[in-house]
């Protein structure tokens, strides 16, 4: 009893780390599955087929959907880090009629539902006349909307737990403004921007919603895999979603070790 | 014509003023006016301090004279140039900032080298070297600011801004954030380094001993203007108003009344006691004043007994608390007419140790002495500690 009063916390943890990580763990599983049939999500044996046969004939349409997404996730990426990061500086930066509603503004896309803002995307598009050219370019415009007021709110924050006596002190030193920027408010500024980057791909890579009401006759890959379910999922799915985890745990893991040795630096 | 002549004094004799000279310079904020027409002259290569209370405009000053802030009127002028609307970075002028804005992501050399490089000089290199050298931190070169203990990131923010040799270094309470015993050490070094290079050095803060201890010269700042100016002895002995006599130190102040004024002295009837002040000392053309004496300069003995301090004796005093500090006992003594007096006693051995009760005489030469306007707030610039 008194065993259990002292380790609760760390029982209640290990439960919790359990509770997340067992879907992950049978997405890897799968992913070495040899399964007798398609239609029942079992473990019938392990085979290494997945991973040599990714992009083979049982799997029409995956890779294309996967590379579609990856591209589109890219693209979205970098056009939203670069908007919104510009917007987070003038929201910090600059004090202009309507900032402080503009500030709340930008949190309307993460607080409002998906469906709403697929459907009323689908309508903008289709009163624009776009109906019949609904793909590659209006999935990209929806992803770069709602991407942006993550870059915004995780830029901002980042810039406003910035010290701009750095920058006068820059400034003080012979350096002009555009020398300011670059060599002082940019650096500093870098990881949120990185940060976002990375949240920026992660939420387009993964839409689903947005996507599908207004990709025409495109299939993104979480399309596919929405698709496959009906008829059963290939396992090589499973594939690309440990890829996915190892892409993640890479970045987590470099991050941490660059963490890890400024931090021994520090205590020399 | 020869009014042309009159009208520019420097023009005339061919040679501007070549150190830093503030005319009427105005600050207005929003809501507050923090500097109020300020006139200011610091010699080339001198130290100088400006002293006063937080909120006293000392520090807007300092940024105006950086460009970080601009003035909404007067005028500022470098070694004989108007910089008053020049951007920072055009300025030969450089800042040690309060908590020193080392650039994190830049190591030790980098920072220093920073200014250097943006003015894309020679030789970075073997200067930075040097620099670093100067303010011994040749073994910490390639570390971040981060890695390094306060007193040496404030000797990276003081290498940073010399190295580029300024017109005039700015410091903004530069030792504000080290504790007590480095504050000290830093001190002498700070005033060692500004006489090895023999920069300007204009420095903020509000820490009295601190400004004393450096500076040649102090400006007493108070509500955005300057109250007193001159050598730290000078604004010690000789204080001009009871912020002043406050502020820096401790001040014994006593209501009097003038009742007569002679070519050499004043003297002024206090609570029934004749005393005498030189009228170089005297500041106010009243008919009432504060006597001002300070704490260490006010004698203590036995009721009766024969003071060494010819002309001002007050009898009837008696010792209401001692605090012995080693160096010195502290004694508060009440007078006949309710004040309590302070008085410091070096701890020579020569003379006793009062007792809490003692009835005693205080007495102190008339040179010491000194005479404020009595309309001035007795309590300005006291320190508020109960």
């Amino acid at each position: 009893m008194r065993w259990l009063r002292e380790h609760l916390v760390l029982i209640l943890g290990m439960l919790v780390l359990l509770y997340t990580f067992v879907p992950i763990a049978v997405v890897v599983l799968m992913s070495f599955n040899d399964p007798a049939t398609r239609n029942v999500y079992r473990f019938d044996g392990f085979t290494l087929d997945n991973w040599i046969n990714m992009c083979g004939p049982e799997t029409e349409g995956m890779c294309e959907s996967l590379w579609l997404s990856v591209r589109i996730g890219l693209l979205a990426t970098v056009v939203a880090t670069a908007i919104g990061t510009l917007a987070a500086f003038a929201l910090v930066r600059w004090d202009f009629p309507g900032r402080s509603s503009s500030n709340l503004l930008i949190f309307l896309p993460m607080a409002a539902p998906e469906i709403v803002l697929g459907s009323s995307l689908l309508a903008l598009f289709v009163q624009a006349g776009f109906a019949g050219q609904l793909g590659f370019w209006t999935i990209f415009i929806a992803h770069v909307m709602f991407c942006l007021s993550f870059v915004v709110v995780t830029v901002r924050a980042r810039l406003a737990g910035m010290n701009d006596t750095l920058e006068q002190a820059a400034q003080d030193l012979y350096a002009t403004p555009a020398q300011t920027f670059w060599r002082v408010t940019f650096p500093l500024v870098l990881p949120g921007i990185f940060g976002a980057a990375l949240l920026s791909f992660a939420l387009s890579f993964d839409d689903f919603i947005i996507t599908n009401l207004n990709s025409g006759s495109e299939t993104t890959f979480p399309m596919y895999v929405w698709g496959q379910a009906r008829v059963g999922v290939p396992m090589q799915v499973n594939v690309v979603g440990t890829l996915m985890l190892v892409v993640a745990l890479v970045v987590v893991v470099v991050g941490e070790a660059n963490n890890r040795r400024r931090a021994a630096a520090l205590t020399k | 014509m020869s009014l042309r002549v009159e009208a520019g004094v420097e023009a005339a004799d061919g040679t501007a003023y070549d150190g830093l000279r503030l005319r009427a310079l105005t600050k207005r904020f929003a809501s507050f006016t923090a500097v109020r027409g300020i006139d200011l002259d610091v010699p080339r290569g001198s130290f100088f301090a400006l002293l006063g209370p937080s909120g006293c405009g000392k520090t807007t000053t300092l940024r105006m004279v950086a460009g970080l802030d601009a003035p909404t009127s007067g005028t500022i002028e470098l070694a004989g140039k108007d910089i008053t609307g020049a951007k920072p970075y055009r300025r030969p002028v450089n800042t040690v900032f309060q908590n020193y804005a080392l650039f994190p992501h830049l190591d030790i050399f980098e920072n220093v080298a920073f200014g250097l490089r943006r003015r894309k000089v020679d030789g970075v290199d073997k200067k930075v070297a040097e620099m670093l050298a100067l303010v011994e931190l040749d073994a910490q070169a390639r570390k971040k600011p981060a890695q390094l203990s306060g007193g040496q990131q404030q000797r990276v923010a003081l290498a940073r801004a010399l190295i580029n040799e300024p017109e005039v270094l700015l410091l903004d309470e530069p030792l504000g954030a080290l504790d007590l015993k480095l504050r000290r050490s830093m001190q002498i070094e700070l005033k060692r380094i500004q006489m090895d290079v023999g920069l300007t050095f204009v420095h903020v803060t509000h820490d009295q001993e601190e400004a004393m201890t450096m500076a040649d010269t102090v400006a007493v700042m108070n509500g955005g203007l300057i109250e007193q100016m001159g050598s730290p002895a000078e604004l010690y002995e000789n204080p001009r108003s009871t912020f002043v006599a406050n502020f820096l130190g401790q001040s014994n102040l006593i209501e009097g009344r003038v009742t007569g004024r002679s070519a050499d002295e004043v003297t002024v009837d206090m609570h029934g006691i004749g005393v005498s002040v030189p009228v170089g000392r005297a500041h106010t053309d009243g008919q009432q004043g504060w006597v001002g004496i300070r704490p260490e300069k006010v004698l203590i003995g036995d009721a009766g007994s024969k003071l060494d301090a010819p002309g001002n004796t007050i009898p009837g005093g008696v010792v209401s608390d001692v605090s012995f500090v080693g160096v010195s006992t502290q004694y508060l003594v009440r007078m006949p007419w309710g004040q309590e007096l302070m008085v410091f006693a070096q701890n020579t051995g020569r003379d006793k140790i009062f007792r809490h009760g003692d009835p005693v005489e205080l007495s102190w030469r008339p040179e010491y002495a000194f005479l404020l306007d009595h309309s001035q707030d007795v309590r300005a610039g006291a320190q508020e500690d109960g």
